[in-house]
């Protein structure tokens, strides 16, 4: 993915966050009045703890260009695996850890599987499930995030929709949202001549 | 003002006879100068002048109309502009839900709103309007302001609260309205067919949440921000003097699309969805969450539920 898509995403291009590409998810059905040429798209792959029916496809994620797979470098020859907890320099070093206490990389990272995520019976997962990661600990989130309540579709609401994961908005790494620069506020019925933020 | 023509019974859709013989008798007594006297608006064509409510027309009637305006926007703004008259879907009433524990006071829904929905530049109107309250004080009235501007959002100490129209299940704009120029769809929307709007703004009185915006000036709509496609009783470019209001965004939600608001929300706060759907989301905010239905007490039955998500 392009660096300007990983900006518009909200994520820095720094971010050592790496997601697999283009994904497809799951939603609950919700079809009573499907018009012509909204039927949901076939063929999506379902993952155990889904549920089912309406495919989703899902705006890349965030990544930092080139970044991924992370085994260009993490192929146990270039880097060697290092499991002890530490501080990081030279390279990841930018990332600030800003989510719970006591975490570090290889709680969520595979040590011998690079290129994925793990959960904590060890079970391996894409970084396109990284849903299922988060949903360990923010379970009620997960479930609202199912059924298309937590979290942004786009689309259809009668028929295809788009999700983001949870790492588009939040930043796995320092999760909390970042706050914005608020639009301009309207004009007081005094200007209302004027260009929108008060008079010229 | 205009009122007087449009007395007499309205024919039903297919009794051309009558129609003819009240073009023809005006015809005779000069249309053009009738129609300036008795509305004072000296640019009002015959045809305009002489259009029925759109719930009256037929098919045939209707067509003309939007071709005509068609042509009217297409020349106004130098390009292609369409104006649909989309039915309401069988088996559909829309609701909205926006969760007041993750909004933050950004304005994004404002300015997508305006975008998607045509409305004025110069004199500014807005169908949204964002209000800061303190959390200390609750949802009050007292404690709102819409004029909020600090460099970032959301401030502490409190909590952002959009209002829109509710597309209220009992609306009182639409019980005032003195000529039936606003009333609600069976897809639950409250429109305004602006061709017909005498603009005495009854409705803005009677509207307790402020949704309802006036043209008291030429609306101005640079032509390179126009969004060519729009709806006969939603996004068309609005003439001076009548009253607009958020429609879910008609344009879109009856061709199955989520409205603009939703789509832009960088929070995910706005759910919209169709509410006879027991597997919608709107349902299931309805069903699952803490839901408050602003001045619930005035008996308006909204369409439109805040909700807490957490
Ligand atoms: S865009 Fe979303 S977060 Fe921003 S003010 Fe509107 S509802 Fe609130
Ligand atoms: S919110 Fe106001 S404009 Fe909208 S339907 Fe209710 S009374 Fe009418």
């Amino acid at each position: 993915m392009p660096r300007d898509e990983a900006r518009r995403w909200g994520l820095s291009g720094g971010l050592r966050l790496v997601m697999a590409a283009a994904l497809t998810l799951l939603a609950p059905a919700l079809r009573a009045a499907d018009p012509p040429g909204a039927a949901p798209v076939a063929g999506a792959k379902e993952a155990p703890g889904d549920v089912d029916s309406n495919q989703i496809q899902v705006p890349p994620p965030p990544f930092s260009e080139g970044i991924f797979p992370c085994t260009q470098c993490h192929d146990g020859k270039t880097v060697k695996l290092n499991t002890t907890r530490r501080k990081l320099v030279d390279m990841h070093d930018d990332i600030v850890l800003n989510h719970g206490p006591n975490r570090w990389c290889l709680d969520c990272h595979s040590a011998e599987h690079r290129d994925q995520l793990h959960l904590v019976d060890g079970e391996l997962i894409d970084f396109s499930k990284s849903y299922l990661l988060c949903g360990q600990c923010h379970g009620d989130k997960l479930r609202d995030w199912k059924v298309g309540v937590h979290g942004k579709r786009t689309g259809y609401w009668n028929g295809q929709k788009q999700y983001l994961l949870c790492v588009n908005c939040h930043n796995p790494h320092s999760p909390h949202f970042k706050p914005l620069k608020p639009l301009p506020p309207p004009v007081p019925p005094d200007q209302i001549m004027a260009p929108e933020g008060g008079a010229p | 003002m205009s009122e007087a023509p449009k007395v007499p019974a309205a024919p039903p859709a297919d009794d051309e006879s009558q129609g003819v013989s009240r073009r023809s008798f005006l015809h005779t007594a000069g249309c053009a100068a009738v129609a300036a006297a008795l509305t004072g608006c000296g640019h009002l064509s015959t045809e305009e002048f002489l259009q029925r409510n759109f719930r009256e027309l037929d098919k045939k009637e209707l067509g003309e109309i939007i071709a005509r305006l068609e042509k009217e926007y297409t020349a106004k703004f130098h390009k292609k502009v369409t104006v649909a008259a989309t039915p309401p879907m069988p088996g559909v009433v829309f609701g909205y839900a926006l969760d007041l524990s993750r909004c933050i006071g950004c304005r994004r829904c404002v300015y997508a709103c305006v975008k998607e929905n045509n409305q004025s530049r110069i004199p500014q109107i807005q169908w949204i309007r964002v209000l800061q309250m303190d959390k200390e004080e609750g949802v009050s009235l007292l404690h709102a302001d819409p004029y909020y501007d600090p460099p970032l959002v959301p401030q502490e100490g409190h909590f952002y609260m959009p209002v829109q129209c509710h597309q209220c299940k009992n609306p009182p704009c639409v019980k005032v309205c003195p000529v039936k120029a606003t009333w609600q769809e069976p897809d639950g929307i409250t429109v305004v067919d602006y061709n017909w709007c005498i603009g005495c703004r009854y409705c803005m009185a009677a509207c307790p949440y402020g949704a309802r915006r006036f043209n008291w000036g030429e609306p101005h709509l640079p032509p390179e921000e126009i969004n060519p496609v729009t709806e006969y009783l939603g996004n068309r470019p609005r003439p001076k003097g009548v009253v607009e209001k958020c429609t879910f965004c008609i344009q879109r939600t009856r061709k199955g699309r989520y409205p603009a608001c939703v789509e832009i929300c960088p929070t995910g706060s706005r759910k919209f969805g169709n509410l006879l759907d027991p597997g919608s989301e709107i349902r299931y905010v309805i069903e699952n969450k803490r839901v408050f239905l602003f001045k619930e007490e005035l008996n308006t039955q909204p369409k439109f539920f805040y909700f807490y998500g957490v």
